[in-house]
């Protein structure tokens, strides 16, 4: 077994699978709804989950960007940003750039609940991106985001992360294709590999190659 | 406005229909004459028992506070307490004024006892209750970053519970008024309390309802500012309300 990853079963939920995270590795993961993506997300963050699981895990310190983007609506956004250093007790890097970055320049001040359902997503991912973990863990960051953002954000969240341990649940075969050293898919069976498209990531949306796998991808999610 | 107006309508019907005399059941002109003419009695007790009420009141939202945030941090104190507070609550605390008096003398202190008495559980219990039930996301979060308990406590669980703290707050405020009306029915007190069990003692019917009167508008006058002010803060802090 490698140094991060977790190899066993979820009797009722899925099959015996293993599953490595390499060092600098981004790891695209697809899947029906309610297959337990998610759960194993949590498996390796090391939350509890509802199901027992039979085998074992290994963890390294992690960063997670839940499906739910669980702001706390008395914080500004800026603190929400913050909110890692602030529960350690520790000095908080300014969040302006990391805010900036996101495309969300100016909205430092303001509160979630005046936010729209991307730019609160944008917060969360910002405030995933401030923690300095060498696992991290992204549950559809993209999912509420257009596809211009989508784009963007990706290929920045990817440069922000390079050299890490990444692991990105996600239901766009698109994503999957651009994003993707190594893309798996979850089943009841267990984990299934698909071939990656050539070239580093973030690839272009547009190359052949990651048409060509999108396409392919999608297929196989159809099947 | 039109409410007041149809109740005083009821009242003066209701007087007119009984035919009850006046030192039974005086009508809502009798009252305000009364309201008038006691106005040198009923100033001094309003604001004692304004007094009482508020400073009471400020107590046991403290008193609640703390007991709420030391029973989050010591979680064996919260499960052996948690009981107690709903216990404390349907015990008849007024049942305890003559020993508050016994104990404490006349004056201001078994009054503000009192009203801390029937305040700090409310507000204990709500914000206790409030602190305790985290949504996941919120605990999942601490747990991934590696906050501590006390961070946990403090930059989660305690703004969090904000919302639930102003309903204990609210409840507080209504319970408030009635606490320093009954402190003040032991003998030797003054008060708006007290004055209505002097003018009910002499028959002076009008005077106890005039006073009644004022005592039911403190407390409207009191929920409506904690109201505004508990809407407010909640609304500034990003809660929904
Ligand atoms: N706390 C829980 N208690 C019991 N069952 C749960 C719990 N959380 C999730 N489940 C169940 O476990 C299964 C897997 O859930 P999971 O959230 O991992 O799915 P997912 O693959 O992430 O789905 P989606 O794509 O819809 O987010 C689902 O059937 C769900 O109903
Ligand atoms: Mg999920």
């Amino acid at each position: 077994m490698s140094d991060c990853g977790l190899e066993g079963s979820a009797p009722g939920l899925f099959g015996p699978l293993r599953l490595d995270l390499p060092e600098g590795c981004v790891t695209c993961l697809l899947g029906a709804s309610g297959v337990g993506k998610s759960t194993l997300l949590r498996l390796l963050a090391g939350l509890p989950t509802g199901v027992v699981f039979e085998g074992q895990v290994q963890r390294l310190p992690a960063a997670l960007m839940a499906q739910e983007d669980g702001l706390l609506p008395w914080l500004s956004v800026a603190q929400n940003v913050t909110l890692g250093a602030r529960l350690r007790g520790e000095r908080a890097a300014d969040p302006a750039a990391l805010l900036a970055a996101v495309g969300l320049a100016g909205f430092e001040a303001r509160l979630p609940g005046t936010l729209s359902g991307g730019q609160r997503q944008r917060v969360a991912l910002a405030r995933t991106l401030a923690e300095d973990r060498p696992l991290v863990l992204l549950d559809e960051p993209f999912s509420a985001l257009d596809a211009r953002l989508r784009l963007e954000i990706g290929a920045l969240a990817l440069r922000l992360l390079a050299g890490r341990r990444v692991l990105i649940v996600t239901h766009d075969p698109a994503e999957a294709a651009r994003l993707g050293d190594q893309i798996l898919i979850l089943t009841r069976a267990g984990l299934m590999p698909h071939p990656a498209p050539k070239g580093a990531v973030p690839r272009a949306h547009d190359a052949g190659e990651v048409l060509e796998a999108q396409a392919a991808l999608m297929e196989r999610l159809l099947a | 406005m039109k409410g007041l107006a149809l109740a005083l309508l009821l009242w003066q019907a209701g007087v007119w229909a009984t035919g009850l005399p006046p030192y039974l059941l005086p009508g809502p002109w009798a009252v305000g004459q009364a309201l008038v003419a006691h106005r040198g009695e009923l100033a001094p007790a309003t604001a004692l028992t304004g007094a009482a009420t508020l400073i009471g009141l400020a107590l046991g939202a403290g008193l609640g506070v703390a007991l709420a945030l030391m029973m989050a941090a010591w979680p064996r104190l919260g499960r052996a307490f948690a009981p107690l507070l709903i216990v404390s609550q349907s015990i008849p605390v007024f049942a305890l004024a003559p020993i508050l008096t016994l104990w404490l003398g006349f004056g201001m202190a078994p009054k503000l006892a009192m009203v801390v008495l029937i305040t700090f559980a409310p507000v204990a219990q709500a914000l206790h209750d409030g602190m305790r039930a985290m949504p996941t996301a919120r605990a999942d979060l601490a747990q991934v970053m590696g906050a501590s308990r006390r961070a946990v406590l403090w930059h989660l669980a305690l703004p969090g519970a904000l919302p639930q703290l102003a309903s204990g707050l609210r409840l507080a405020a209504v319970y408030a008024p009635l606490g320093a009306v009954i402190g003040e029915w032991m003998g030797g007190a003054q008060g708006l309390g007290a004055l209505m069990l002097h003018a009910n003692g002499r028959m002076k019917t009008d005077l106890m309802f005039a006073a009644l009167l004022v005592v039911i508008a403190l407390a409207l006058l009191l929920q409506a500012v904690v109201n505004r002010g508990l809407q407010n803060a909640l609304r500034r802090r990003g809660f929904e309300c």
